[in-house]
């Protein structure tokens, strides 16, 4: 079969696509879990814990394939990705799958009993589902951005020097409180667009500013700290973006301080990525201030996809860099699925991803209106 | 390979797969009769139909959940623990999960949040298509997961590529009508039906033994009749073993599960009852019906079923020439452009796999003697007894389906749904088709062994580089994690079950008149 289009743009379009899909993740299911995040300290008593609940009720299912697909698409886009990181990051990984178990049982089960006891517990594991994950995904970026213990055998076999711990280093932690506050403005803002006006409102309202606050102060000296801090990695030489999806073969890659930042140099509009992180963590900030929720919804949408294109872009084309053998680095060019498989994904997504689009819209806009403490007296499918 | 990795990464997965899989086959069969449930309320507009309908949805979202839960694992367990096996075929592998999410699991995920809380917000006919949509979800959903472990069991389509070190498609077209995933395709989803119509017809022959909710409990029943009928027809005549005649390993999967040691002869019989011993390799006190095994192996009267001793022989031959194959990649490794290394591996691909059987015993496979090889042979068989328990076990329940939903089906034709001891049958028959099912994954899976990608890669090999603390952390905390969600879900079901139809929406009485304005 001819394949219309070549390897190299399809390994482009897929580091788009796979970018897109992790944007869509923090989008929607980012304001769910910041939500699950906020649960217990927006909502004090058990009408408007449901209350907060129900904001996500409905939806949280659909936003949640956002994280399920991602996966799917780096295991079928980067087969090397997602076998390396996974088992490389194996109980950080763990640890986000319990919490990712805990959460939607918790939706579904805290408002099958009365007893006082029971719903508190399930607000934690809400709690845990929404902060945990959100958390460790900022750990392991950053741990990505520094580079990862693993090397390849011959047999293109991984093998990793990490331990558990050596996850959180500072700049990884950093990473991950960002990755936090980030998601909690998200929810935060979220609650105020869906929740009703009132003393939750209020409370979403003083801690997404706060949240707002410190997405900008962290994502500021993240960026030092990636700048001046010696990370970095570049290729050596010019690299084939149509050889074979080799780590091993073809140029090789190199420990290079400050090289994050080479790509600004070249590309000078990519510095809108960065700007937009700001930008729309001030433009949150704004929103909460003069309660306009769609105005702090947008400001925490842009900030978030301004965020994650920042870590995108600084990095490309590397997409896990190794820091004990450089050599085996996983990039753009040597990591992706062949030349064919590429092809027949993206056909499928160009055909599917619309329609996802177009139902799931349509199911946001029936399900349209504020969850109300009102509401929940008389709807008894309410959770 | 650390072989206590192996293990422990192969028992974490049998459990969670295992696991996840008591709550799928609930969802696929409960979301179509829910469809049918709900068009017989939009047909007739009587609103014990929305009250069926709704009960009935409050116990598929108990029991949705926690599937839902369970597959993110599935998903990520893969990368996690089978990372080698991720690499080596993740290119084919990969693509049918990333479309079950792209396709179908956000039809089922987007569409059930609408199903539960869109009853007021839709017409009649809008909530059906919605309830529609979920069902088709869910079944699309084990379509694409199916495709993915049809591949594993019959790999077509794709092809080892030495300058990459892993297998790539060939032809898309291949692994999706791959007859091994449309068999298993059928079969699992029939499995599903079968088991929500057990569960459907013992739940209401629990109200009807209790006197309780006869207008709800005598509908659902005649609705889980008819289906169940249907499904457990389905399940056994479109059963798995239509793909058993395909390839080496499948060949090798039916041997194993009739404990047959020596090829038999056309038209080959079926052991009704033996005690299979891998040590003596030959079966104790065998019984067997003549003509059945021919029948469902081969369906036909004259070909034979080729028993374990010829297919080891013919695995030493594959092995023997997958070591060469081995030796041209290790050429091919060093230079690529070993035009007589290429030759080489072109003439022996296809048992490159059977090479890699070697490294259990021998890092590197070209130094394998003749007695090594021909002892290697013997692990292509996987464990018989265990095989032909299994199969007795799944199959025997499958016939008692049919007859249960027979009996069923006959009984509410009858209208004698008050017949005691039936009622007594189908309660006590509810965990029947979920052995069978669960018994069915272990034919599956265990019976592909050695093998992760029949003839392809071996399991051990496909293992993560993982360490034995890791593992056992990781075993510990799912085993906890997942007992005492069992426990909660099994109480929340029965729960559900005591509060009744009538606890939550339509406080009217069973089965007395009730306005038309009330439906809404």
């Amino acid at each position: 079969m001819e394949i219309p289009v070549d390897f190299a743009t399809l390994r482009v379009i897929w580091w788009a696509l796979v970018g897109i899909l992790l944007i869509g993740f923090a989008l929607t299911d980012g304001f769910d879990m910041g939500v699950g995040a906020l649960l217990p300290f927006v909502a004090k008593t058990d009408e408007e814990r449901r209350m907060v609940i129900n904001t996500v009720g409905a939806t949280w299912e659909g936003n949640q394939v956002w994280f399920i697909l991602g996966g799917g698409a780096i295991f079928a886009a980067w087969p090397f990705v997602y076998a390396i990181s996974f088992s490389g990051f194996y109980l950080a990984m763990f640890v986000v799958l319990t919490a990712m178990i805990l959460r939607p049982v918790g939706f579904k089960y805290r408002s099958k009993r009365q007893d006082p006891r029971w719903r508190a517990f399930w607000d934690w594991a809400l709690f845990v589902g929404g902060f945990v994950p959100v958390l460790c995904f900022g750990v392991a970026l950053g741990n990505v951005l520094q580079g990862a213990p693993f090397r390849l055998d011959s047999d293109l076999r991984a093998f990793y020097d990490g331990s558990f711990l050596g996850l959180f280093s500072p700049f990884a932690l950093l990473c991950g409180l960002l990755s936090v506050s980030m998601l909690v403005l998200h929810g935060a803002a979220w609650i105020t667009v869906k929740g009703e006006e009132g003393p939750v409102a209020e409370r979403a309202r003083r801690i997404g500013e706060l949240a707002g606050l410190a997405s900008i102060v962290l994502f500021a000296a993240g960026g030092f700290w990636v700048a001046f801090g010696g990370m970095g990695f570049r290729i050596e030489g010019l690299a084939d973006a149509a050889g074979p999806s080799n780590p091993l073969r073809g140029a090789a890659a190199v420990r290079e301080p400050g090289a994050w930042l080479d790509n600004y140099g070249r590309h000078g509009w990519m510095i809108l990525a960065p700007v937009l992180g700001f930008a729309g963590a001030a433009l949150a900030l704004l929103g909460l201030r003069a309660k306009s929720a769609w105005m702090a919804f947008t400001g925490s949408s842009a900030s978030a996809v301004g965020i994650i294109a920042t870590v995108g872009l600084s990095m490309f084309p590397f997409i896990l860099p190794s820091s004990v053998d450089p050599r085996s680095s996983l990039t753009v060019w040597n990591a992706s699925s062949s030349h064919l498989t590429l092809f027949i994904m993206l056909v499928v997504t160009i055909v599917f991803l619309p329609i996802v689009l177009a139902y799931t819209a349509w199911v946001y806009k029936v399900l349209w209106g504020r969850s109300t403490t009102a509401a929940l007296a008389v709807n008894p499918d309410l959770y | 390979m650390d072989p206590a990795v192996v293990d422990l990464s192969r028992l974490q997965f049998a459990l969670t797969a295992l696991y996840h899989f008591l709550f799928v086959p609930l969802t696929l069969g409960l979301s179509f009769m829910l469809v049918i449930m709900e068009s017989i309320y939009v047909m007739t507009k009587r609103p014990i139909w929305r009250t069926i309908t709704r009960f009935w949805g409050t116990l598929f979202g108990i029991n949705f959940v926690l599937g839902v839960a369970t597959g993110i694992t599935m998903e990520f367990q893969f990368g996690m623990n089978w990372s080698y096996y991720s690499h080596y075929v993740g290119d084919i592998f990969g693509a049918p999960l990333a479309i079950e999410g792209l396709m179908a699991f956000f039809l089922e995920a987007t569409f059930v949040g609408l199903m539960f809380f869109g009853w007021d917000k839709l017409s009649r006919v809008g909530h059906l298509f919605v309830t529609f949509m979920v069902a088709l979800g869910t079944n699309l959903s084990a379509l694409w997961i199916l495709i993915a472990n049809g591949w594993m069991q019959n790999p077509v389509g794709a092809a080892f590529n030495t300058d990459t070190m892993r297998m790539e498609v060939e032809s898309f077209r291949e692994v999706l009508f791959n007859p091994v995933a449309q068999a298993k395709f059928v079969h699992t989803v029939s499995a599903g039906y079968v088991i929500a119509a057990a569960f459907v017809l013992g739940v209401s022959a629990f109200y009807l033994l209790k006197g309780k909710y006869p207008g709800v409990a005598k509908r659902s029943m005649t609705v889980a009749a008819a289906f169940g009928l249907a499904s457990s027809l389905s399940v056994v005549v479109l059963g798995d073993e239509s793909g058993y005649a395909l390839t080496d390993n499948q060949k090798m999967k039916l041997a194993a599960l009739e404990a047959m040691w020596e090829t038999e002869p056309a038209p080959a019989g079926l052991a009704a009852f033996g005690i299979p011993s891998m040590a003596d390799r030959k079966t104790h006190y065998e019984v067997k019906i003549p003509y059945v095994l021919g029948l469902i192996a081969t369906r036909s009267l004259d070909k034979p079923v080729e028993g374990i001793f010829e297919l080891v022989a013919k695995a030493e031959d594959r092995i023997e020439s997958g070591v060469i194959a081995y030796g041209a990649v290790e050429a091919l490794k060093v230079n690529p452009n070993d035009m007589a290394a290429r030759a080489t591996f072109e003439q022996h691909r296809r048992d490159l796999g059977y090479g890699l059987l070697l490294k259990r015993h021998i890092a590197d496979p070209r130094q394998a003697s003749p007695e090594l090889i021909k002892q290697t042979a013997w692990d292509v068989v996987p464990p018989v007894p265990v095989m032909f328990w299994a199969f007795r076990i799944m199959a025997g329940i499958g016939f008692l389906m049919i007859l249960l939903f027979a009996t069923a089906f006959v009984l509410v034709t009858l209208r004698k749904h008050q017949t005691k001891w039936f009622l007594v049958l189908a309660v006590a028959a509810i965990p029947l088709p979920w052995i069978a099912a669960e018994m069915g994954w272990v034919l599956a899976e265990v019976g592909r062994q050695p093998w992760a990608v029949e003839g392809v890669l071996p399991t051990f090999l496909g293992a993560s580089s993982l360490t034995v603390p890791q593992l056992l952390i990781s075993i510990a905390v799912f085993t906890l994690l997942y007992g005492a969600l069992a426990v909660v879900e099994v109480g929340l079901i029965l729960k559900t079950i005591k509060r009744g139809p009538y606890a939550l929406h339509d406080p009217a009485p069973d089965g007395s008149p009730e306005p038309e304005a009330a439906v809404a």
